[in-house]
């Protein structure tokens, strides 16, 4: 591995100083993504900041009706949380499925999020747009498991699984800069690649983010995460439907869906969801929902599959979701 | 003259199964064990306790803790498969979880314990893990056997009578290439006292 400094800083603030100081430093939470980024050559910091040595960022707490998780909770401490696992199962069940126990130890929630994509033109150190490049080689390329929607000019598609879950519960996120802080909705926080396609969120440099908070769900909120693989582990979402919905017995009041491994953000549908607000669930509800998901869906030469399963997908996910046997 | 038996050969090298360490109490109780840093590479000294013994060492800051183990604390039970965290060859327990220690800077582990193969016997005898590894025949090259058992071991440490399918799942980030992957789990499953007498392989 290339020589590098480490630094720990006592406070995100220092970080964050830090990181603006020196364009070569670059922050690493769980280091997972990080080092193996590093080995590839694919990245070049001169210097980590080591955020674990801020210590205490961890935690997992409800203050009032709002959800608190410090960005370097692991994810397997968020998928084992009681509370997490009542009231945000969503969250639970994707930060539960995301690779391997191993990864999910050592994983923290904010490098979940912002981990890199995963397209192998991106990895092997292709000049495509995610490396500083103008062009994406997918798009006449081996496009398996590329974007379907919003895709332009870069076709990755987002590889967090907690990500989507995050978007679907309304969490907020808090970022620390060099001179202050500010905070951002989770759904404005992943940025489409028309805005900078060498980027997937609106962190800038010198900025890290620090914490994640939760609205408590409306009372009868229901929630599920279901994740698609290409095998039965240790990979990513092919397809994944996060699903939140505010159930009345068996009508439906409100939902929120947000889908993953289709979009190079995780990707909201707001047509599924007015169909499903206020309406009863049934079998011909759920295959609308479905039909209506992959409305506008333009997959590239290789990943047309990827329609059929995420029709069946989010018709599986809304059912699983609602609790209701229709 | 005894017939040699798989088992038996494996029983005698305790291929993958069973790893000793090079007793380092002279060398590097407090004093760096490591002599061969690059002279301008940014250098950091930490505090680890690792299999029990409290150790005190300088590092360079891009050393991962695999290697560490292995090329400065001849701890060379852990394997190094893909080195980019897929395999698990190099799976250790740092503070009783299991982690892929080619994916953590030994400069991180300031502080922490870490728990290798050669930490799992006590003295001569062997973590029931182990004993169940031998009696199943889990290893069949052996190559990822010290990341499997150190995975099996954080997994009964969490949940100590696993179902098939939690054994399943708790091992789902250790690949073997011979595909032994049914035996691993009867031999945990074993090891837990949960396996059900007759359950094929």
């Amino acid at each position: 591995m290339k020589s590098l400094r480490n630094v720990n800083p006592k406070s995100f603030q220092e970080a964050a100083r830090t990181l603006a100081a020196d364009p070569k430093a670059m922050a690493v939470g769980g280091g997972s993504d990080l080092l193996q980024l590093l080995k590839e050559h694919t990245i070049a910091p001169d210097t980590l900041v080591n955020l674990k040595a801020i210590g205490g960022q961890d935690k997992i707490e409800t203050h009032g009706n709002t959800l608190s998780i410090g960005a370097l909770a692991t994810l397997d401490s968020i998928s084992h949380h009681a509370e997490v696992r009542q009231k945000y199962a969503v969250l639970a069940e994707a930060a539960g499925q995301v690779a391997t126990p191993q990864i999910r130890n050592a994983g923290t929630i904010a490098g979940n999020v912002m981990q890199r994509p995963w397209c192998w033109y991106y990895r092997n150190n292709f000049p495509c747009y995610k490396n500083g490049g103008n062009t994406c080689f997918s798009i006449t390329g081996e496009n398996d498991f590329h974007a379907i929607f919003g895709g332009g000019p870069s076709f990755i598609v987002h590889p967090s699984d907690t990500a989507p879950a995050l978007v679907a519960l309304g969490a907020r996120f808090k970022i620390q800069g060099a001179n202050g802080t500010r905070e951002v909705a989770a759904a404005d926080f992943f940025q489409p690649p028309t805005v900078n396609p060498a980027k997937e969120n609106s962190l800038a440099a010198g900025e890290v983010l620090t914490e994640i908070t939760i609205p408590a769900p409306a009372k009868g909120t229901r929630s599920t995460y279901l994740k698609i693989l290409d095998r039965e582990a240790w990979t990513h979402a092919v397809v994944g439907v996060a699903a939140v919905l505010e159930m009345d017995g068996a009508m439906c009041k409100s939902a929120r869906v947000v889908l993953s491994g289709v979009a190079p953000i995780p990707w909201r549908v707001p047509a599924v969801e007015q169909i499903l607000a206020g309406q009863r669930i049934t079998e011909d509800l759920l295959v609308r929902a479905g039909e209506k998901a992959v409305e506008g869906a333009r997959p590239l030469a290789k990943n047309a599959y990827k329609v059929p399963l995420l029709r069946a997908s989010v018709k599986q996910a809304l059912r699983t979701a609602s609790g209701v046997s229709a | 003259m005894k017939k040699i038996s798989r088992r038996l050969f494996v029983e005698g090298t305790g291929a993958g199964i069973v790893a000793v360490a090079i007793p380092l109490e002279g060398q590097a109780q407090s004093a760096p064990a490591a002599p061969t840093t690059a002279s301008n590479a940014p250098k950091t000294t930490i505090k680890l306790t690792i299999n029990g013994q409290q150790r005190s060492m300088e590092v360079e800051d891009r050393w991962t803790l695999v290697e560490v183990l292995r090329d400065h604390l001849q701890l060379t039970g852990t394997k190094i498969g893909c080195d980019r965290g897929e395999c698990g060859a190099c799976t250790v327990l740092v503070n009783g979880k299991a982690v892929y220690s080619c994916s953590q800077l030994a400069v991180w582990m300031d502080g922490r314990t870490v728990q290798t193969i050669e930490g799992l016997a006590q003295g001569t005898k062997l973590d029931p893990l182990q004993t169940a590894f031998i009696e199943h025949d889990a290893p069949q090259c052996g190559y990822c056997t010290s990341g499997q058992l150190m995975a099996a071991k954080a997994l009964l440490n969490s949940n100590p009578k696993p179902t098939r399918e939690e054994v399943r799942a708790g091992m789902t980030g250790n690949l073997c290439r011979c595909s032994n992957y049914n035996h691993y789990v009867e031999a945990v499953m074993a090891a837990a006292g949960t396996l059900k007498s007759g359950g094929a392989a």
